[in-house]
């Protein structure tokens, strides 16, 4: 690496992958509990499994994005970072308080979590993803701030770079929009319409600049095109992003009691948001076919060209199935959802980690790439975890169609749970491609420890 | 190493009358990401339109009593605007192939001026149907005017705030007939919000 402080990103990518597979793990066993109701039961309770799964993957996503920024923004400033002590300060401290929350919630139910933690004194738990405890969030604004401190007082001492200002751009939005998650209105349209500033416009607005920031680092590094060419891009994704992402926000707006205008606004602005995603997947294969080099990191390309294309599929395609109104009106909460969240996150905000991890990690590691063999199996890897998610969500997809059918579109509808009984045997397909999933993570992990011929980085 | 740029060596310097579009290039003047931008521009408003198009179907006789309620006067008149906006952003082009840099950025300024113009007309507008009481939930015809206007006035100022940009650089002289690229790029943003406005007009105040 060019700058020692970059090494702190290190400790950020492994704990990333140690939070990825407690995600995972407790995916399946949720997962299972779809059909095998009691499964667990009470030691863990679906209610905490869905929030463990949910919430470690928002954690490692975020820990792998504070590792990114901690590797690109010293060498697109061309300076140490500013404190590099900071830095590991707040990953224990982020660590620790990412730990104590899981405990917190498979510990002690959690109407008494909230009442050890002072969710009186100002009440934000119990919303879908925004479920941790007071003095969690307070951590995650305290962690975030000093990260955004380190990084933005390293950008300003150093040179300023179209990629270090949009990735700062987004690192910034994410703090910003995490502040709603404060906001906890009794009225419940109020509260739903502000719940929405946080994850809608964290995963459809600011992380796509995060998004994109990486991917643009990642692809100037082992394609070696112009820089000035890749900017360009990204300026034109960044610009399509906010255009149809920030009005995009609509299409959650539909049945919740706000004004009947948000169905035109939120179904045209969020037709368009597969633009930017498929303006990414034209770039990543663009950059790549352009290369001046043969960067001997074969897996880095393959995460980055992976991200550009499932990133499109997940997030674009799965998303315009059901962002117009009046297909909304059936599919709304529905398997469809969870069939477009598991793509979209995977495909964007998943192998994006994964992109800067396989680029970053051989050179914190000493060598330019891993070993020949050690790239083969993250290679298996990629494949593995790639295809168990298409099939993760064709499954859930057919799930959702057959839901729907039963539910709501049948002359006589069924009711939620026993249309979920008739779903099952896709519940069980999902399982098994969810086990899949599982092994090719094993062997990602595995790929860590393959030894062999390395060049010096 | 950027395809916009490479129409650069081709541009002759003087070419007489209206021939703004580079005849004998391949490439759309200006730089090729503002073309992706302006075609993604296109296509939301397209879409849009199209939107407006397929409700009025359906809602026929409301479209045509609430369009009667429309000021077509303003509109008319800000149509006009935009367009001489349009004719002095292309004279300016013109201009600069020239050399004739002073003339180039008075044009722009004459742009920019009629720019402002439209947004204070649009402006009078407004003020009358906010004092109606009308708003975005009146009712659908009235959505989608306030929908289409407002973010075709969101386009307009931004327009403005590209060719003030261009100006700015072409009163430092960074513009010359050999060099003229940033200022063609301004230009074809300003085109887009002109046209869409040319569509928008009479779909929306005219037609019956």
């Amino acid at each position: 690496m060019q700058y020692k402080s970059q090494a702190v990103a290190r400790l950020y990518f492994i704990a990333a992958i140690g939070l990825f597979v407690a995600q995972i793990l407790f995916g399946l066993i949720m997962g299972l509990q779809y059909v095998v109701g009691d499964f667990l039961f009470p030691a863990i309770p679906f209610n905490v499994a869905r929030m463990v799964h949910t919430n470690a993957l928002i954690v490692w996503l975020l820990m792998g994005f504070m590792g990114a920024a901690y590797y690109m923004v010293p060498e697109e400033s061309e300076t140490e970072l500013f404190s590099p002590k900071l830095a590991v300060l707040m990953f224990w401290v982020f660590l620790a308080a990412a730990a104590l929350t899981v405990l917190g919630y498979l510990l002690v139910p959690y109407a008494g979590l909230a009442k050890m933690t002072g969710n009186d004194l100002l009440p934000t738990m119990g919303r879908e993803f925004l479920e941790q405890p007071l003095p969690t969030k307070v951590g995650i604004v305290v962690v975030a701030l000093v990260f955004l401190f380190n990084i933005t007082m390293t950008v300003l001492k150093g040179k300023k770079t179209a990629i270090s200002l949009v990735l700062l751009l987004g690192l910034w939005g994410l703090a910003l929009f995490f502040l709603f998650s404060f906001y906890n209105p009794d009225n419940v349209v109020k509260d739903k319409f502000y719940w929405w500033w946080v994850v809608h416009l964290w995963v459809e607005g600011v992380w796509e600049l995060i998004l994109g920031a990486i991917l643009a680092f990642v692809l100037i590094k082992v394609t070696g095109v112009d820089r000035e060419v890749i900017e360009k891009w990204l300026y034109v994704i960044v610009t399509l992003t906010l255009i149809t992402g920030i009005i995009g926000t609509g299409h959650h707006y539909y049945w919740i009691g706000t004004p009947e205008y948000w169905q035109w606004w939120g179904s045209i602005f969020s037709a368009l948001e597969p633009i930017p995603f498929f303006a990414m997947t034209l770039f990543a294969f663009n950059m790549v076919n352009r290369r001046r080099r043969e960067h001997p990191n074969k897996a880095a390309t393959l995460w980055a060209l992976g991200t550009g294309v499932m990133s499109f599929l997940g997030a674009g395609v799965w998303g315009f199935l059901h962002t117009l109104a009046p297909v909304n009106f059936y599919t709304h909460g529905t398997q469809i959802t969870a069939a477009h969240g598991h793509m979209a996150f995977y495909g964007a905000y998943v192998m994006v980690v994964l992109t800067m991890i396989s680029y970053a990690m051989p050179i914190l590691r000493g060598r330019a790439a891993n070993p020949g063999k050690a790239q083969v199996a993250e290679m298996w890897a990629f494949w593995l975890m790639t295809v168990s998610i298409v099939f993760i969500t064709l499954f859930l997809t057919a799930a959702g169609i057959l839901q729907i059918w039963l539910q709501r579109v049948a002359a006589t509808p069924m009711s939620f749970m026993d249309a979920q009984d008739q779903v099952a045997l896709f519940y069980w397909m999902r399982e098994w491609a969810g086990v899949v999933f599982l092994t090719g993570l094993v062997v990602y992990i595995t790929s860590f420890f393959v030894k062999g011929e390395t060049a010096k980085a | 190493m950027n395809p916009g740029q490479l129409a650069l060596a081709e541009t002759p310097a003087l070419r007489p009358g209206f021939a703004i579009g580079a005849a004998h290039s391949r490439q759309p003047p200006g730089d090729l990401a503002i073309w992706v931008f302006i075609l993604a521009e296109l296509l939301a408003f397209g879409v849009f339109f199209i939107s407006y198009a397929v409700t009025r179907l359906h809602n026929v006789a409301l479209f045509d009593a609430m369009q009667l309620t429309l000021d077509r006067n303003a509109g008319a008149l800000n149509t006009v605007l935009l367009i001489a906006g349009s004719w002095c952003v292309a004279r300016a082009v013109a201009a600069i192939k020239a050399d004739r840099r002073a003339a180039a950025a008075d044009f722009l300024l004459g742009a920019i001026a009629c720019g402002g113009g439209f947004l204070v007309v649009k402006l009078f507008e407004y003020s009358a149907k906010f004092e109606a009481g009308i708003n975005l939930a009146t009712n659908t015809f009235y959505m989608f005017y306030l929908s289409l206007t407002f973010f075709h006035f969101m386009h307009v100022i931004l327009g403005m705030v590209i060719l003030l940009a261009v100006w700015l650089k072409a009163r430092h002289g960074a513009y010359s007939a050999a060099e003229h690229h940033g200022m063609e790029t301004g230009a074809s943003y300003w085109h887009m919000v002109d046209l869409v406005w040319l569509v928008l007009f009479p779909l929306v105040y005219v037609m019956r």
